[in-house]
């Protein structure tokens, strides 16, 4: 089913024609490669909204969507080449979507260069939260600095206040990634006095011996970890065998979802992960995924994976997306947007409890509005855990706030030096 | 009938030695020269420069500098890419500290860093060889990749690890950063290329060059004839890290624009860049060039077709992709173990004797 689905995107991408080539989303995927079991959940969940919008709605305000896909394996080069062969797809690409730190940060200057707006839901480089610095590069709803900010919030809450004294150490992928919350956490440890120390884990993570080794002699008080693919697995494995208690663990949002928990089975209980959308299927946007995208065999990946965090992350992405376009269509009068349009669309989208509720996806995700500054969205995070006995994810927390004042200042700092290097003028004047 | 020989002459030495000897060879390469400096500059769009040509023109000179220590000396070498990763890391450094100065003098003298690297890591040489130098220059890989993340002064304290190329100009035109024309990068590689095809041309065909080969093929044979180990490996060693650096350098700074060096620069690449040298012959210029193409095109036209073409899944495309490559590495192995610039020269020789075979 796939195979038609995807064959029919790509014939229509293929003859063109003005009739079948409208709005292009293009999906740079990974489905092969050591971060592939993460990769595939998403592409799934952001191929399967975009085909609702296409058979349910017959696409945005009567623009079908178009989306041609292509794998990257998670490897900038690749990704690189997929730009390039996707960016002039149909009548021009709106969006990009990458799903990579490495290849969004490879993306940035060519992005403003050429004009086409990029979505890091999450991910990517944290500064381009400033928009007056990063016109074309959004990530909200949070970032990596919120989320550090939030996990060391909630962990001062379950302290009383008081986190002096206490080990916490960073297991991270030793990429741009897995280093984005270094900044943060050592700001925080020497506004609260915890001792903080990083212990790095290399690409792919699949091993972690010597590093848990560490965690065993140190028995910090508590776990931050900052993994992606196949690292999540290992990791969560060896702290289980080691007998580290899982509650005392936080991952980061890609180090939270179903296949990262499940290889070490009852031993992954209690394990908790920051999020910043809902989890399962108790959504209204699922029956109408089911009515109109999988029962007609039209599903990326047959709605194998619906309801995991990975898909509701795709389907959440996707879903920024076509509201973004649809704001941009409202803004500027015109169905068949470009992606100049698409970029005002971006900057003006006002995420509501109403709005979501609209789409079927009540609660789905914080509330937060863009602006030409803002860039990042609210900054604000829940905190989930695993329950390895019914195999669910569970929301244990509000939207936490993060602390907007040291993150404002770091992410002024990083983008101001961004600016100074580049020769970019502020654009929000 | 290609490949007439009836009535081209040597009346002298300089003639006979030169590096194309048969007068259509000559002319086909002057006009591939012709053509890629003056005709591909006017038609270049970005998909082809940044999918193509600029992967191609780089592993090309990545691929020329591996094939000076493994094909003519004989020196078995995983650690490409670690070397890679300090002509780009110099690269960044020079280009930070010295912005004004220009972009061709940064990527030569990356390339004299890398060298200077290479010659340290090739100290082992001297006394081990074969499996057990391979290992030895893994470490270098190893090592190399584990500095670059360990020491923040290498990529100026950033927040991610990260180093990104700034825009820095040639004569006024951008070479790298977001601003940059397509003629003007794939030029300015191509520039690199011919140069060092050129440099690598004429030092194997010269003295240093035959104690390379000497030493490749029967070292103790070699020290007997008056060949200085120390100095034939250690120059080979230096000589083929200087382009790898310059390779390394212009992969950051000209083709990617920001680098992670663990992703760009791990253990994959040393052995992209060997599969390289040996599929298109190992001690051969032109195999080096054959290499490099075919294992930059390859990917990207099966995928062209596959996906393109027959309108197939990416992920079933991707798989038979790595499929088909592997498949056609050991084919070639079995079918030309002496590489595609082998496979060449035979045509060649056949295309001689057309008709009329012996």
């Amino acid at each position: 089913m796939k195979t038609i689905l995807t064959s029919l995107a790509l014939g229509a991408a293929l003859t063109g024609g003005p009739a079948l080539a409208d709005l292009t989303f293009p999906s740079l995927s990974y489905r092969t490669g050591p971060y592939a079991a993460n990769g595939m959940q998403f592409a799934d969940g952001y191929a399967d909204y975009f085909a609702l919008i296409n058979a349910r709605d017959g696409g945005i305000g009567g623009e079908m969507i178009n989306m041609p896909e292509c794998e990257t394996a998670y490897n900038t080069e690749q990704g690189v080449e997929c730009y390039e062969s996707t960016k002039n797809a149909g009548d021009g690409a709106l969006i990009y979507q990458p799903l990579s730190t490495g290849i969004t940060y490879q993306l940035i200057p060519k992005l403003a260069a050429d004009g086409i707006p990029m979505h890091t839901l999450g991910y990517g480089r944290t500064s381009v939260s400033d928009g007056d610095v990063f016109k074309w590069i959004f990530n909200y709803p949070a970032t990596y600095w919120d989320g550090a900010s939030v996990a060391i919030k909630y962990l001062l809450e379950e302290n009383g206040g008081d986190l002096s004294g206490k080990k916490i150490a960073l297991l991270y992928h030793n990429s741009a990634y897995g280093k984005e919350p270094i900044r943060t956490l050592t700001e925080l440890s020497g506004m609260h006095g915890f001792e903080f120390s990083q212990i790095a884990v290399d690409h792919p993570g699949q091993e972690q011996k010597s590093q848990w080794l560490q965690i065993r002699r140190d028995r910090p008080d508590y776990v931050i970890m900052w993994g992606w693919g196949v690292m999540n697995q290992v990791a969560i494995q060896e702290a289980a065998n080691i007998r580290y208690p899982m509650d005392q663990i936080i991952g980061s949002w890609w180090a939270g979802s179903e296949v990262d928990v499940l290889p070490a089975g009852d031993g992954a209980d209690g394990y908790k992960a920051l999020n910043f959308h809902a989890v399962g299927d108790d959504f209204e946007l699922y029956d109408a995924l089911e009515e109109y995208v999988w029962s007609q065999g039209l599903g990326a990946g047959g709605g194998e994976y619906a309801g995991s965090v990975i898909y509701n992350r795709g389907i959440y992405a996707a879903m920024i997306a076509v509201e973004a376009a649809r704001k941009a269509q409202e803004i500027h009068g015109v169905s068949a947007i470009d992606a100049a349009q698409m970029r005002d669309g971006l900057e003006q989208l006002e995420m509501t409890e109403e709005k979501m509720a609209e789409l079927g996806l009540a609660g789905f995700g914080p509330t937060f509005s863009a602006s030409c500054r803002n860039h990042g969205g609210s900054g604000r995070v829940a905190i989930n855990q695993w329950n390895a006995g019914d195999q669910t994810w569970s929301v244990l927390t509000d939207y936490i706030q993060s602390d907007q004042e040291l993150i404002a200042r770091l992410v002024e700092e990083d983008s101001t030096a961004y600016a100074q290097e580049n020769g970019i003028p502020p654009q929000c004047e | 009938m290609l490949y007439r020989e009836a009535g081209d002459f040597k009346t002298s030495y300089r003639a006979d030695s030169q590096t194309f000897p048969i007068r259509l060879d000559r002319w086909a390469y002057y006009a591939t020269l012709a053509a890629a400096v003056l005709i591909v500059p006017l038609v270049i769009n970005d998909y082809w420069l940044n999918a193509i040509f600029l992967p191609v023109l780089i592993y090309g000179i990545a691929a020329l500098g591996l094939n000076i220590l493994v094909g003519y000396c004989g020196q078995l070498s995983l650690g490409t890419g670690g070397f890679m990763a300090v002509g780009a890391y110099s690269c960044y450094k020079l280009m930070t500290a010295f912005p004004d100065i220009n972009i061709a003098i940064h990527v030569v003298i990356s390339g004299l860093v890398t060298a200077a690297v290479g010659m340290l890591f090739g100290l082992p040489s001297l006394r081990i060889k074969g499996f057990y130098l391979a290992v030895a220059t893994l470490a270098a890989q190893f090592f190399l990749v584990w500095l670059f993340n360990r020491v923040p002064w290498f990529y100026n304290y950033s927040a991610s690890g990260q180093i990104n190329a700034p825009e820095r100009t040639l004569l006024g035109v951008p070479i790298t950063g977001a601003g940059t024309q397509a003629w003007a990068t794939y030029l300015f590689c191509l520039a690199f290329l011919v140069a060092s095809a050129w440099i690598c041309r004429n030092l194997t065909r010269g003295a240093i060059g035959r104690k390379w080969m000497a030493i490749r093929d029967m070292d103790i044979a070699a020290e007997i004839i008056g060949v200085n180990p120390l100095r034939a490996k250690l120059s080979a060693f230096g000589v083929s890290s200087f382009f790898v650096g310059i390779a390394g350098a212009l992969f950051f700074a000209v083709y990617l624009g920001a680098v992670e060096v663990g992703e760009a620069f791990g253990i994959n690449k040393s052995f992209l860049i060997l599969f390289m040298i040996i599929i298109g012959g190992l001690g051969s210029i032109l195999g080096s060039f054959l290499g490099a193409a075919f294992m930059v095109l390859l990917p990207v036209l099966l995928k062209n077709v596959l996906v393109g073409g027959f309108g197939w899944p990416t992920v079933l495309a991707a798989h038979l992709e790595v499929m088909i490559v592997g498949g056609l590495i050991v084919f070639f192995l079995i079918v030309e173990p002496h590489g595609l610039a082998q496979l060449w020269r035979v045509t060649k020789e056949k295309l001689r004797l057309w008709p009329f075979p012996h």
